[in-house]
Parts: C-alpha cells; structure tokens; sequence
C-alpha cells in the first residue's frame, strides 16, 4: 500500500516526529497517534468546527489537512492552549456561565474564541454570533457561549460589562426609530 | 434531625442555587473522554457495506476479495451473525394491535432502506476496513419502495413486511364527549392540514461503541456512547445469550443525546456480535453520513385537524386525524409509535374543552426508522393545537393572550383528567401566561408592530403553551413489557475522611446531572459540594435504574439521591448520638459536622465519625455496626407522570419577498416543579427551543422518490447555528409535585416542546395581514414564498 512518509510537526511546542500514511488526516494523526483526543471529529467536511486547531496560531479545521501538510509547522491544541494557559479566561467565563454542555464542540469554539479576541478585539454580541458562524453547537443554543466571550473580551479590555458586548446596541434592534 | 430539602436560606441550602458544574472543566480542557477517544489494546474497527437500494432482495454476496485484504481480520455477513444473536422485534403489549416484523444486525435476504448494513468488515484500523468494503460484492434485485405515506396504506401496496399482510404498524383511535355535537352548533369551525418533515438528532458525538468480549470469563465490556446503559446491559445479555453479571455497559462522556442514544441500532448489535466472533475489542464511530442514514429520524407527521368554537372563543371540540410514517419497522424497544400515541394524546392538553376525536395511522416506509427524539410529539400536538388556536382567534377578532385565558384549564380544576387520560396533578397556566406577557411587554410589541406594518415591514408575534411529560412511571414502558426501568438507585458512602461517593443510575451528558446529585446529597448530609463526588455510567458499579429519557434525570434519581442522602444522614448521627451520647432528635449535620440541632454548636466532625467506625470500631459498643454506605432505590409510584408547563413566545421578521425569516427573540415561561439549579434548567430550556427552531425553519431529511437520503451532510442538512439564533429569555413559576419530597419535574424537553409552535405562530401573525398562512414546517424561504404567493 501507501508508502509512510516521514513528517515533523511541532505540537503543543514540542517537535514531534512521525511517519505516517499520506491520507492520514491531521485530526486523526493528533487523536489517534498523538493521544491529543481534545480535538473532536463531528462531520469531517469542515463545516462543524469540532477539530479547530491552530496552525502558526491560526485557527484550521485538522479534519481538512493532512498530517504531512503540517510538517514543519506548529500545531496547538485545546491540551497546549490549556496548559499553558492562553485560556484560562475564557475556560473560567464557560464554566462559570455554562457554556457547554457535553463539551464535544468545547474545544473548538474555544480555539474560535481565542483567535476571535487574539489582536484585542472586544466584539459585539453580533460580531460574536458571527465568528461562532462555523462552530456547531448541539446543545447549548449558542446563548451562554456568546455570553461567555463577551464577559471575556470585556474582561480583557477593561470595558465595564454590559451585556450587549463591547459596542451599544444588541443581536435584535428591535426599537422603532 | 431536620429534614427540610427546600429552605433556601437554611444552613446547609444548596438546592435552587446556580452552582456551576464540577465536571465541565475537564472537558473545557480538552480532557474529556468519549467512547471515541479510547483505544484498547488489540482494538480492531469496522465498517459496514451498506444498502444502496431502499427496498431490494440481496441475491448473492460475496466476501473473498475482502477478506484477503490488508489488515482485515474479519468479514461476517447476516447469516453469519444471525447465529449468534437472537432476533429482536420492536412492539409493546400495551400498544393493542401493533405489529412489526423481527429485525437482526446486518440484513438477511433482503434490505429495507438505503444505508441499512449489510455486510461488516472488521481490520486493524477504519481506514483498512473502509477500503475492504470497497471490495465486497453485493448482487441486489430491485423492489419497488415505499417511500409516500398514501401509496403505502394503497389496498394496491408493495409490502415491506409481506408476513404482516398491510404495511399499517399500528392504529387508534380516541373518542371523548361528544365531537358532532359540537362542531354541529359551533359559531366557528377552522379546518387544516399540518405537515411536520423529517429531522433527527444530529449530536455533534455520533453514535460509536466499543464492545469487548472476553472468552475467557465469557465476559463482555461495552463502552458505549449511549444514555441507557443498564437498558443495553439486558439486551446484550439476552440477544447474546450471555449471563446478565458478566455484561457491563460503561457511558464516559457522552457527545449529546437527545433521546437518539437510547434505541437498538444494528450496527451496535453487529458490533457485539463481532468482538465475540473475533475475541477482541471491536470499535464502531458511524461517520457524520452514516449517521444521517442510520440514527433514528424522528416526526414525518400529516395532520388534518379542526377546532370548532363558540363565539366568544370558548373552544368547544378538536377532531384530529394523524398519519405518521416510521420507517420499515419499529425501533426495539420502544417501539415507533410513541411519537403518534403522544401526538393525539397531547393535543388540546392545555385546555378545557371535553370532546375529542382522534385517528392516529402510523405506517411502513422504506426509510430509515423513526423513534423517539427530544420532546417525542410535544412538537407537533401544540404547533397543530396553537395554530388552530391562534386561527380561530384571529377569525373571531379575540387577542391570542385572552383566547388562551378563556380556555385553559385552570386552579380550581386540579387534579385533572384530559379527554385523552392523562392525569395532571397541577399545573400553572394562569400565571405562566401573565408572567410571559409582562416578560416581553406585550402591549408595547404590538404597537411596535402596528408601526412596523405601516413602513411594510412584517414583524410577528406567536405565543404557544404547553405541557410536558416528565418522570414516567412504569406505565410508560414497562406494563407494555419492555425490560425499561422507571425506578432509579444510587449508593452512598462515607469515605474514611469523612467525604463522600454517589454511585447513582442517572447518567451525565453535559445536562448537568451529577452537578445537581451532587447538590442534593451534599445539601443532605451538610457537606460542601466539593467533598461529594458522584460517579454515573457504569452497570458494574452503580444500581440498576432507568437512566437517562423522558425528562426523569431530576424528578426520579434526584428523588433517589435526596433519599438516599438522608437515609445516609439518619446512619450516621445514629452513630454520633451514641459516641456523643446524646438523643438522635438532638443532632444535626452542618458545614461537614455534627451539630446540636438547636444552637448549631458543633460536637463532631464527620471525618471523626468516619475515623472511629473505620479504624476504632473497637471504641463503640459491641451491639453497634456503624452503617456508613447507604444503598437506596426510589420508584415513582403516585400520579403516572409529572406533568410540567409553560408558555412560549417568539418574535419574528419576514421578509416578503424573499421568504427569509428573521427571528428576533424568544420567551419562556415554564414550570418544572422545584428548580434544583436553576442556571441548568435554563441552559436545558435554551438548548432545547434552539433545537426547536431548528425544526421550525431549517431542518428536514430530503428524500429521493426511490427513498435516497439527499441531504445526509452537515454541509446540506441545515442546522441552528449562532449567527440566526436568538438570545432567549427565561422565567419560571414554580409548582413542586406533592409525589416526592424534592418537588422536581423534568425540563429538558420544555423548550422543544413548543419552540416551533410559537415560530409558526409568529410568522403567520407576521403574514396575516396578505391573507396567507404556513402550515408546514420547517418553514424555508422556498416554502413561505410559495404561500406568499411567489413561487
Ligand atoms: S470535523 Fe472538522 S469541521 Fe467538522
Ligand atoms: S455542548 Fe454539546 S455540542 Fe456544544
């Protein structure tokens, strides 16, 4: 079959070194070779986000790359964020808030979440809406996880918390000007 | 002792507190384990050949070539496996008449929908499985499908069960009062007809297990993303022929529910089948395009009802007739037909009026099976019920909010007996109602609206109520037969610290059961939360219980955990009032101590208690055995269900001409007895309502007319997703069940119950005014511009 090939990929700050078959997804080599089973597979077609990782702290679904595209790259998990603590913020406000329920999407909305207030962004709650655009949710209606991210970013940028978001004014207008 | 559970600002109070969940944190960071995650040690993985045909003779099949391929340990057809296991057949005795063929793991002789499995190949890895597939070979022969609800009740019809001799499964038929009568002298009468689609449950976690069979012991391990494990304890063990003790079904994190992690699966049961073929772990996950194929769907309901009313709006009678079609048999072993019995038996059920018909006609189709799915015929009987209300509303000119005043049943009226039988204890439609209306400021929404109409832009408002079952009692499952416990247990036990373990039967799916154990029992015993810890999911280490389905995790094991708690508490100042020599009535527990009940001056700690019985018995008296584990079961044993209420509202914008709908915001009310957690019970309500409006406005299974599943994708079948959902709000009214000391009924399905009647009801308020209205969900753009008139 598939000859293996020889990839090295730097995850979670640590240079790993592999062989793998070529078809080896980037998701299934973190899971299954690399135990990283924080990164989830729900559709494995790039539309539910359960895989989001970031590549060069950018987020990418792992379900769409092979393994061997990463090699000599950086790769950051939800084990990696959590351990060095780049979330403690947002994983403190979803806990507080309940925002997850059976946490299958968890790690991938995070990894959305963070690179949604990575330049120092402080969104609305639309704009929040927005950027969960790619992140299914089964559970939770999305609500608390909106909440969530708001309360963080207000929370970073020093902005008194109103639960519209950073900016006035809500998902619905619904005055009559 | 004081044994009051509800006092918020007793000492101890922790019940009705928004504590936030202990365990979330492990899967904020990514620790979760879900049977997807593990890996055993000699693990193989399967896939299946499937069906390509919805209805075909399987002529020949032939398995070399895959067998002879790299990694593949195993290849078994349904010969092979019918062997083994012994057919299942899913119908409950107390469903008179219904009829549905046995069923096995993999298909034998013939298929019966595209996607059902046919042949299984078992190989080191899911990538060498996936590729032996490719080279099974399966010779079909064609039968005609049936795939339309009236060709397959046709006197004329192919048969997809022929022994059964019609492909009806199941008919009733429900008369109360007196329906001629009243529709003969009604001021009016609306008649319409209702179409409810196809959708299922689509959990992010797809359906995946790992069954480890043990030759040795003829033992099996099956960890299991399912929300019923002693369910499947029983049937692994009599399908198999396998002593019940040595089957233990573990569920670790489970990725979602929703009820569809509850019913007998094929591939499951193939699963076991072949771990004991291969004497190894076998892994199953289905992938996101199996699961749409092979995960239970759930609705495909036709409706034709009417309501006749008197002028003032007094509804005098609902005449109903209900075709459901389920798939080519029943699911095992709940049966198919719940959702219809529901359905007719649920409709009108807020309300007051006495004379009822109902015909409910659940049919075979070549499609894959239906079954229960979160809110099992909540969803259709109050959009069907609330838009016939809201029509004869508008056709005599009376506000939605007082047409419902007018009806409902009210205080004076508990208990209550609804046309169709069931029993309500109490509910609280009055004050849900006004506490709804001074929620989302009624008034003030309509003169919004009132201006909005006048710039053409077209704002509705849609209000449903409803009510909800919760805590079934045997009468739900078990008196039809099904092994389906109704009752619960938990152990309880002191550690030598003086902590505490709950070993409980209700499971853990992120809804937050183990938090609000948790919260009883340390309420309980005067601990703090963080010194209980509550263990759920395994049938080897908790007792046998129901589990997890129809809303019963708060009201029956929260019930179990409070007794059990205080049947704990009891043992132990047992034990302290003879060390401390004091009278039993004297003592109480607070902040982990045993306290003079009266002044609350602590005597002794519980890690002292537990020290002495464990390690100095030698100090107690010879007649005394200190009991510091507690086993206990709770059964529900008074009204058949608890049912809850509520009402929901949803505001909404159409755009006419281009049939999108915007939906602007929602309201709940709802009822579920004592709130345990009440952040929790909000979240389940929120959840819930989304996946409501889910159904309302995008999700549908999309059949072929030869029975192709056409959308079987996350990228084509349309889920709820952040940006088009709404922000919800919340509030609640309050009436405990008197059956239990804690009070609890269920949530979890509220906010589906009614989530797309209140959106139906919203867009045609919105579109009242052009004189058309929807009658179908979910309501697509393409849908509501062809009742517009566009397309
Ligand atoms: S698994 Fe990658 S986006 Fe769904
Ligand atoms: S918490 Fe279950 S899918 Fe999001």
């Amino acid at each position: 079959m598939s000859v293996l090939a020889s990839v090295s990929i730097t995850v979670n700050g640590q240079v790993v070194q592999a062989l793998v078959e070529p078809r080896t997804s980037l998701a299934d080599f973190l899971r299954n070779d690399l135990g990283l089973t924080g990164t989830h597979l729900g559709c494995e077609m790039g539309v539910c986000g359960a895989c989001l990782v970031l590549l060069e702290d950018r987020a990418v679904h792992a379900c769409l790359m092979y393994a061997v595209q990463a090699h000599g790259l950086g790769v950051e998990t939800i084990e990696g964020l959590s351990e060095r603590r780049a979330i403690a913020d947002l994983q403190q406000a979803f806990h507080e808030r309940n925002a997850l329920q059976c946490g299958f999407c968890t790690p991938g909305v995070l990894v959305t979440a963070y690179e949604l207030l990575s330049n120092g962004a402080c969104p609305s709650r639309a704009e929040i809406r927005d950027a969960l655009s790619g992140n299914y949710c089964r559970c939770t209606g999305y609500e608390a996880i909106v909440d969530a991210i708001g309360q963080v970013a207000r929370g970073r940028a020093k902005v008194p918390n109103t639960p519209a978001g950073c900016k006035i004014g809500s998902d619905t207008d619904e005055t009559v000007s | 002792m004081s044994l009051s559970p509800h006092k918020p600002d007793s000492p101890n109070a922790l019940i009705g507190r928004s504590v936030a969940r202990p365990n979330a944190k492990r899967l904020l960071a990514g620790r979760g384990r879900y049977v997807t995650d593990i890996q055993l040690p000699r693990m193989l993985h399967a896939a299946f050949v499937r069906s390509p045909y919805a209805h075909a003779n399987i002529v020949s099949i032939d398995t070399s070539c895959a067998a002879t391929m790299r990694g593949v340990c195993l290849v078994a057809t349904g010969e092979d496996l019918a062997k083994l296991c012994k057919p299942w057949v899913g119908t409950l005795d107390h469903f008179a008449g219904m009829k549905s063929p046995p069923q096995l793991p993999l298909a034998v002789g013939k298929v019966v929908w595209a996607g059902q499995a046919v042949v299984a190949v078992v190989a080191g890895t899911r990538a060498q499985a996936e590729d032996a597939i490719e080279h099974v070979a399966i010779e079909f022969e064609e039968l005609e499908p049936v795939i339309d609800i009236d060709a397959a009740r046709a006197i004329d019809a192919t048969l997809i069960n022929p022994d059964l001799g019609s492909n009806v499964a199941f008919h009733a038929k429900i008369e109360s009062g007196n329906v001629e009568d009243a529709f003969r002298d009604a001021a009016a009468v609306i008649e319409k007809a209702y179409l409810f689609g196809r959708h299922t449950a689509v959990t992010l976690e797809p359906r995946a297990i790992i069954a480890d069979y043990d030759p040795t012991e003829e033992r099996l391990t099956v960890h299991h993303s399912t929300q019923t494990p002693y369910q499947f304890q029983d049937l692994y063990s009599r399908h198999y022929g396998l002593r019940e003790a040595r089957v233990r079904v573990v569920a670790p994190d489970v990725g979602g529910s929703f009820g569809m992690k509850l019913h007998v699966y094929h591939e499951d049961m193939a699963v076991v089948g072949l771990s004991i073929m291969s004497g190894r772990p076998v892994k199953f996950v289905a992938d996101r395009i199996e699961s749409f194929v092979s995960d239970i769907h759930a609705r495909d309901h036709r409706i034709k009802a009417r309501i006749a009313v008197e002028a003032d709006g007094i509804i005098r009678g609902m005449d109903v007739d209900d075709v459901t079609a389920v798939g080519p048999f029943s699911t095992y072993p709940r049966t198919s037909v719940v959702e219809g019995n529901q359905v007719v038996r649920l409709i009108g059920a807020p309300y007051r009026f006495r004379n009822y018909r109902a015909n409910l006609d659940v049919v075979f189709q070549n499609k894959v099976q239906t079954s229960q799915y979160r809110a099992v015929g909540h969803p259709i009987a109050f959009a069907v019920t609330e838009a016939l209300v809201d029509s004869a509303a508008r056709k005599l000119g009376i506000d939605p909010f007082e047409m419902r005043r007018r009806n409902i049943v009210t205080q004076d009226m508990y208990p209550y007996t609804s046309p169709t039988g069931y029993k309500f204890e109490r509910l609280s439609h009055e004050a849900c109602l006004d506490k709804l209306h001074a929620l989302m400021d009624y008034p003030r929404l309509r003169r919004e609206q009132a201006e909005f109409r006048r710039r053409g832009i077209h704002r509705g408002i849609g209000i449903a109520m409803f009510v909800e079952i919760t805590n079934p009692s045997p009468a739900f499952y078990g008196v039809g037969g099904a092994r389906i416990s109704a009752q619960d247990g938990a152990v309880v036990k002191v550690t030598p610290s003086g902590e505490v373990h709950c070993l409980i039967s209700v499971g853990e799916h992120g809804q937050g059961t183990e938090t609000i154990v948790g919260q009883i029992i340390a309420e309980q015993l005067g601990i703090p939360m963080d010194a209980v810890r509550v263990f759920t999911g395994d049938t080897d280490i908790t007792p046998h219980g129901g589990a997890n389905w129809a809303c019963r995790g708060a009201g029956i094991g929260g019930e179990t955990a409070l007794q059990a708690g205080r049947a704990l508490k009891r043992n132990l100042l047992a034990v302290a009032a003879i060390i401390l020599q004091a009278r039993l009535e004297d003592l109480d527990m607070r902040d982990g101590e045993v306290v003079d009940a009266a002044t609350g001056i602590p005597r002794i700690s519980l890690a002292e208690i537990a020290r002495i019985c464990y390690f100095r018995s030698d100090t107690l008296p010879r007649d005394v055995t200190p009991q510091l584990s507690v086993a206990h079961h709770y059964s529900p044993k008074g009204y058949p269900f608890a049912f809850t209420n509520g009402v929901q509202a949803c505001h909404v914008e159409v755009d006419v001409e281009t049939g999108f709908v915007k939906i602007l915001k929602v309201w709940v009310v709802e009822d579920c007895g004592r709130i345990i957690n009440p952040m929790l019970v909000e979240e389940q309500v929120r959840g819930g309502v989304v996946q409501g409006l889910g159904a309302a406005f995008f999700e549908e299974c999309l059949y072929s007319d030869n029975g192709q599943l056409r959308n079987g994708s996350l990228a084509d079948y349309l889920v709820p997703m952040a940006g088009e959902m709404p922000d919800i709000e919340i509030a609640h009214v309050e009436t405990p069940t008197l059956d239990t000391e804690l009070g609890a009924k269920g949530c979890g399905e509220a906010g589906t119950a009614a989530a797309s009647a209140a959106a139906m009801n919203a867009v045609n308020d919105a579109i009242a005014p052009l004189g058309v209205s929807v009658s179908q969900i979910p309501m697509t753009p393409q849908r509501l511009l062809r009742v517009l008139g566009y397309a």
